[in-house]
C-alpha cells in the first residue's frame, strides 16, 4: 500500500463494513455464502476500492442474491447470463471493477456456454462461483457438480452423469487466473479474491460454499480442505496435470497466466456521428 | 397465397367460415394450396398486363424495372450495384433488391432494380426487362420476376433455350451473345456487358458508367479498359432494345445518398447515441452489424461479437446499465432467444434496442427472403405484463429515422424498444434524399451524485425515475429483475408489484410521441392501415386508385406499441371501410390491431406471406373492388 493510498484509506475509513448494505440476506442459517460475502467485502477493502467504483453482477440462485447485500452497484439479472451482462458492462465501462458472482447451476449449467466464452474472451473481470453441488433455491436438485449417485426427487437414484470440472474447463478455455477457495476460511478467501481482482484479464475463483440445508454432509468439507501443496504456476500444462489429478479440495491460486485482457478501446472517437454520412453521399 | 378476409366476426374466426374469398383475388384459404396459388398467380399476371398496358397507352414511363440475373460468380450483384450508382449519378432515384437461391454462395442470383425520376420505396408489379447473363436455374426466380407481353428478355442465344416459365409470359426476346462478346474483348466479363446494356435502357450516359467502373475496380489499366469496352458493347444492344426510361433528369444526384436499410438502421442508432453493440451473426441482419463494427470504432464505441443471442442481449443490457446506449440486431430466431432478457429490461428499467430484420418464418424458415411475420412476437411475445416499444420503419430511409427515434424513446423511457425492419429494407440499396439530422431531446434521466433519499424505482408522476450510473458516488443501487420496492429491494408484496407495474405502464402511456407515431395521408372514408415494407406498395396503390377516381386514406403505423386508443381513433375518424394490409400468412397485424383498438366500420384484412412482396396492383384491385361494393 502506498503512503498516499494508506492516507486515503484512513481518511475515508474504508473497511469491509463499508461494502456491506443494510439489507438482510435470505440465506439459511449456516450457509457458506455468508462467509463469501464477508470475504468479498474484505477483498474490496484490501484493494482500497470505493463502493461506487465496483459493480457486482449476478444471475439467479441463492448465491446470486449477493449484489444487493453489498453497498456497491449491483445487477441481479436473469438465470445463467451474469457473465454476459458483466462482459457488456466491463467492455462499455472499463473504469469499473466488475465482480460477477453466482452458483454452480447458474454458471456451469444454464450459463455453461457463457462460462467457456468468458474464459476465452479474457475481459478484465473476476468470476466467483459459490459451488455447493446443488440447486438450493429450487430446493434440492442436482447441478453439474453433483455426484452422479446423489438421490433427489427430480433425478431419483442420481443423474448418472459425470461431474463437471470447472477449473479444468476454465483452463482449457483460456481463463487467465484460476483459484479455489473455501468459505470456511474467509481471510484466505479474501486474499485469493484480492489477487484475482488485481490480476488483469478473466479471473475465475471457485469457492466451496456448503449448502447445509440440502447437502448437510458438506459440513465435513472443513475437515478435508487443505492449502495447495504447490505454488501457483503460469504453465498451463503443469496446471492441467495438477487440476486433473487433485481431489477438488486443494485451496489456493492454482494458475496465473499473463495473457493480455480483451479491452477494445471505448470512448476514443476519431470522427463525429455526423461525419459518418460521408460514406453514403453520392 | 393472398387472402382478403372479411372480419366483422373477428380476425380469429375459423379458417373456413370466418374467411371470405373475394372475386378475382384468390381461392378461400381452405382451398387446396396448389390451386389457390395458381389462381393468385393468374390473377396477378392478368392485372399486371392491364396496368402495364395502361402505362404504355399514356406514353409515360413513370418508372423502369429490370433484373440482372445469372449464376453465382457471374457478378450480377456487382453489376446491379454499379448500375444503381450510375443511375443515381445521372439524377435518377431507384432501389435494388438482392435475391438469391437457397445456397449460401455459388447459387443463382438476381439484382432486382427499379428506377424513376422520383423517390422509389418499393418494387413494381412487373418487370420491363430481364437481363439474363446465363440461364442457370433462372426458372427458380419465375415467381419473383413477373413478366408480360410488354416485357423484354435479353439473353444469350448461344446458351440454349430461355426457360419456359419466362417464355410463357409473351415477353419479347432480344439476343445478346454474352459469352462470345466477352470472349472477343480480352479481360472482359459478361456482367459488365449487362451493366452497359442496362445503362443503355435507362439512358445513363456512358461517361458516368465509365466513372463508376473506374471507381469500383481496384486495378486500372487493361481490366478497366476491357470493362469499359464490354459496357459499350452492351449499351448498343440496350439502346436498341425498344424499351426504356425517358431521358429527363433532375440534378446529378448531389445531396442524395445511396444506402441500405441495414446501414440506415445502424447509422440511425449511432446518431441516436448508441455506442455499444453486442450481436450474433444472422441473415439478414448481419450486414447491419458489419456496417456498425468499423463505424462504432470511428465514433468511440464498440461492437462485440457474442457467443449467441442470449449473450448478445444480456451484454447489451449490461453495457446499458453502465450508462452507454446499447443495441443488438437480429432476426426472428434470435429475437425469440432474446425475449427473456427483454422482460428483464422492462422490469429493471434498463433501456436496450433490438433491431429485428424480419425474414420468412417460423423456425429457420426462409432466411434470405422478406416477411412481416414477427409482429406477434414483438408486440406480445414477452412474459409477464411487459410494456415495450415496437417501432416499424416504413421505408429504407425511415430505417434511419425510426431507429434513431427508437433509441431516443428507449433511453428516455428506460425500456426496451424493438425495431421491426425486414429483409426487404435491410438488404435493399436505395437512392434517397439526404435525411435531416434529427436531434431528439432529452435522453436518459440520470441521478446526481449523493442525491438525497435516492430511490431508483421511485413512483413518479411520469413513471420515469432517474437512473444512477455506476461510478456515481452516493446513489449505488441494485438493478433487479425481481419485483422490487421503490428503492430496488426485492419484494413479493402485492402493493409493490401493483405500483411498479403501473409505473412501467404509465411511463410509456404518458410519453409524447408527437406525429411520428404514424404516416397519415388523405382523409377518405376508405382507410388502408399498414406498416413497414407494405407501406410503399400501398401508397403506390392509393396513388393509382386516385388516378382512377377512387380515394383512399393511408395510415402507416410506425409506433405499434404501446397502443394508444384515442390517438388511433383520431387517425381513423370517419372511416367506413378499413383495410389492413400486411405480408404474412395469419394477419398478425390485423389481429394485433383488433386486440388493442376498436376499429370503426367494416374491417377487412389483405395479407399473404413472403417471399413475394405485396405488390401495388394487388392492393389497388382490393381497394377499387371494395369501393364499388
Amino acid at each position: 500500500m502506498s503512503a498516499q493510498a494508506a492516507a486515503t484509506a484512513v481518511a475515508t475509513k474504508i473497511s469491509p463494513v463499508t461494502f456491506k448494505s443494510d439489507y438482510k440476506p435470505i440465506w439459511c442459517p449456516g450457509c457458506g455464502d455468508y462467509s463469501v460475502l464477508s470475504s468479498v467485502t474484505k477483498a474490496f477493502a484490501i484493494l482500497e476500492l470505493e463502493p461506487h467504483q465496483i459493480a457486482v453482477v449476478s444471475g439467479i440462485g441463492c448465491s446470486s442474491r449477493i449484489p444487493a447485500y453489498t453497498s456497491c452497484y449491483g445487477y441481479h439479472g436473469i438465470h445463467g447470463r451474469a457473465l454476459a451482462a458483466g462482459t457488456g458492462l466491463k467492455v462499455a465501462r472499463p473504469d469499473l471493477t466488475v465482480l460477477v458472482a453466482g452458483g454452480d447451476g447458474d454458471g456451469y449449467s444454464i450459463g455453461g456456454n457463457h462460462f467457456m466464452h468468458a474464459c476465452r474472451r479474457n475481459v478484465d473481470m473476476t468470476y466467483v462461483v459459490m459451488d455447493n453441488h446443488v440447486y438450493g433455491m429450487t430446493k434440492g436438485q442436482p447441478s453439474p457438480t453433483t455426484e452422479p449417485d446423489w438421490n433427489s426427487k427430480l433425478s431419483p437414484g442420481g443423474t448418472g452423469l459425470r461431474v463437471f470440472h470447472p477449473l479444468v474447463v476454465a483452463l482449457a478455455a483460456g481463463a487467465n487466473f484460476i483459484g479455489r477457495a473455501f468459505s470456511g476460511d474467509p481471510n484466505g478467501t479474501a486474499e485469493i479474491l484480492a489477487q484475482a481482482i488485481r490480476t488483469p484479464g478473466f479471473s475465475f475463483v471457485e469457492i466451496l460454499s456448503p449448502c447445509v440445508t440440502f447437502r448437510p454432509e458438506q459440513r465435513e468439507w472443513k475437515n478435508v480442505v487443505r492449502p495447495s501443496p504447490v505454488e501457483a504456476t503460469d504453465d498451463p500444462v503443469r496446471a492441467t496435470r495438477r487440476l486433473l489429478t487433485d481431489d477438488g479440495f486443494n485451496i489456493g491460486v492454482l494458475f496465473k497466466g499473463d495473457r493480455a485482457p480483451y479491452a477494445p478501446p471505448m470512448g476514443k472517437a476519431r470522427k463525429t456521428a455526423a461525419e459518418l454520412e460521408e460514406g453514403f453521399a453520392l | 397465397m393472398a387472402a382478403v378476409r372479411s372480419s366483422s366476426a373477428g380476425p380469429g374466426g375459423s379458417k373456413g367460415g370466418g374467411a371470405t374469398a373475394k372475386r378475382g383475388v384468390t381461392a378461400a384459404p381452405s382451398a387446396p394450396r396448389k390451386a389457390g396459388a395458381k389462381a393468385a398467380k393468374a390473377a396477378t399476371s392478368a392485372t399486371s398486363a392491364k396496368s402495364a398496358g395502361a402505362t404504355a397507352a399514356t406514353g409515360k414511363k413513370k418508372s423502369f424495372s429490370l433484373v440482372i440475373a445469372g449464376s453465382g460468380g457471374a457478378g450480377v450483384m456487382t453489376a446491379g450495384t454499379m448500375l444503381l450508382e450510375a443511375a443515381a449519378r445521372s439524377g435518377l432515384y431507384g432501389l435494388m433488391v438482392r435475391s438469391s437461391g437457397p445456397q449460401i454462395r455459388g447459387g443463382e442470383a438476381a439484382a432486382l432494380i427499379r428506377v424513376a425520376q422520383h423517390p422509389i420505396e418499393n418494387m413494381d408489379d412487373r418487370f420491363d426487362c430481364l437481363i439474363a447473363v446465363d440461364w442457370m436455374n433462372l426458372q427458380r426466380f419465375a415467381d419473383e420476376i413477373p413478366l408480360d407481353a410488354n416485357s423484354v428478355v435479353v439473353g444469350d442465344p448461344n446458351e440454349g433455350e430461355w426457360p419456359e416459365a419466362f417464355a410463357l409470359s409473351g415477353a419479347r426476346f432480344v439476343p445478346m451473345p454474352f459469352k462470345a462478346t466477352a470472349k472477343s474483348i480480352p479481360g472482359a466479363w459478361p456482367n459488365m456487358i449487362a451493366l452497359g446494356l442496362a445503362a443503355g435502357l435507362l439512358g445513363v450516359p456512358s461517361k458516368i458508367v465509365d466513372e463508376v467502373i473506374a471507381g469500383s475496380l481496384k486495378k486500372g489499366g487493361d481490366t478497366l479498359e476491357a470493362s469499359r469496352k464490354a459496357a459499350a458493347a452492351g449499351r448498343e444492344v440496350g439502346a436498341g432494345a425498344g424499351v426504356g426510361l425517358d431521358g429527363t433528369r433532375k440534378g446529378d444526384g448531389t445531396g442524395r445518398w445511396l444506402i441500405t436499410g441495414n446501414e440506415a438502421a445502424g447509422y440511425g442508432a449511432i446518431r441516436g447515441g448508441v455506442r455499444f453493440v453486442a450481436a450474433y451473426p444472422i441473415t439478414p441482419a448481419t450486414e447491419l452489424l458489419e456496417w456498425m463494427a468499423p463505424a462504432l470504432s470511428e465514433v468511440g464505441g464498440v461492437l462485440l461479437q457474442a457467443e449467441d443471442e442470449l449473450a448478445s442481449i444480456n451484454m447489451a443490457i449490461g453495457a446499458s446499465y453502465g450508462g452507454v446506449a446499447s443495441l443488438t440486431a437480429t432476426s426472428g430466431p434470435g429475437l425469440a432467444l432474446m425475449t427473456e432478457a427483454l422482460s428483464l429490461s422492462v422490469t429493471s428499467e434498463i433501456p436496450v434496442v433490438v433491431v429485428d430484420v424480419m425474414r420468412g418464418g417460423p423456425s429457420t424458415g426462409i432466411p434470405a427472403k422478406s416477411e412481416q411475420s414477427d409482429i406477434s412476437i414483438a408486440t406480445s411475445g414477452l412474459h409477464g405484463d411487459a410494456p415495450r416499444l415496437v417501432i416499424a420503419p416504413n421505408s429504407v430511409a425511415d430505417c434511419l429515422a425510426a431507429t434513431q427515434w427508437a433509441v431516443h424513446l428507449a433511453e428516455s423511457l428506460q425500456t426496451p424498444a424493438i425495431v421491426l425492419s425486414d429483409q426487404f429494407f435491410g438488404q435493399t440499396r436505395a437512392v434517397i434524399d439526404r435525411p435531416e439530422d434529427l436531434a431528439f431531446k432529452p435522453g436518459r434521466a440520470i441521478a446526481t451524485a449523493h442525491a438525497e433519499g435516492y430511490r431508483r424505482y421511485a413512483d413518479t408522476p411520469s413513471g420515469v425515475s432517474p437512473m444512477a450510473i455506476p461510478g456515481t458516488p452516493g446513489v449505488a443501487y441494485t438493478a433487479d429483475g425481481l419485483e422490487h420496492t421503490e428503492r430496488g429491494i426485492p419484494s413479493s408484496q402485492a402493493a409493490d408489484h401493483a405500483r411498479q407495474l403501473a409505473k412501467r405502464e404509465r411511463k410509456l402511456a404518458l410519453a409524447d410521441y408527437g406525429d411520428r407515431w404514424a404516416d397519415i395521408e388523405g382523409d377518405a372514408d376508405l382507410v388502408v392501415v399498414t406498416l413497414g415494407s407494405a407501406t410503399g406498395p400501398v401508397r403506390e396503390a392509393i396513388a393509382r386508385a386516385s388516378e382512377q377516381g377512387v380515394a383512399a386514406r393511408l395510415v402507416s403505423v410506425r409506433l405499434l406499441a404501446p397502443a394508444r386508443p384515442e390517438v388511433f381513433a383520431g387517425a381513423l375518424a370517419g372511416a367506413r371501410k378499413v383495410l389492413v394490409v400486411e405480408q404474412n400468412h395469419s394477419a398478425q397485424f390485423h389481429r394485433y390491431l383488433r386486440s388493442v383498438y376498436d376499429l370503426p366500420g367494416e374491417v377487412r384484412s389483405y395479407c399473404h406471406p413472403g417471399p413475394l412482396p405485396i405488390r401495388p396492383a394487388e392492393v389497388l384491385r382490393v381497394i377499387t373492388e371494395w369501393s364499388q361494393e
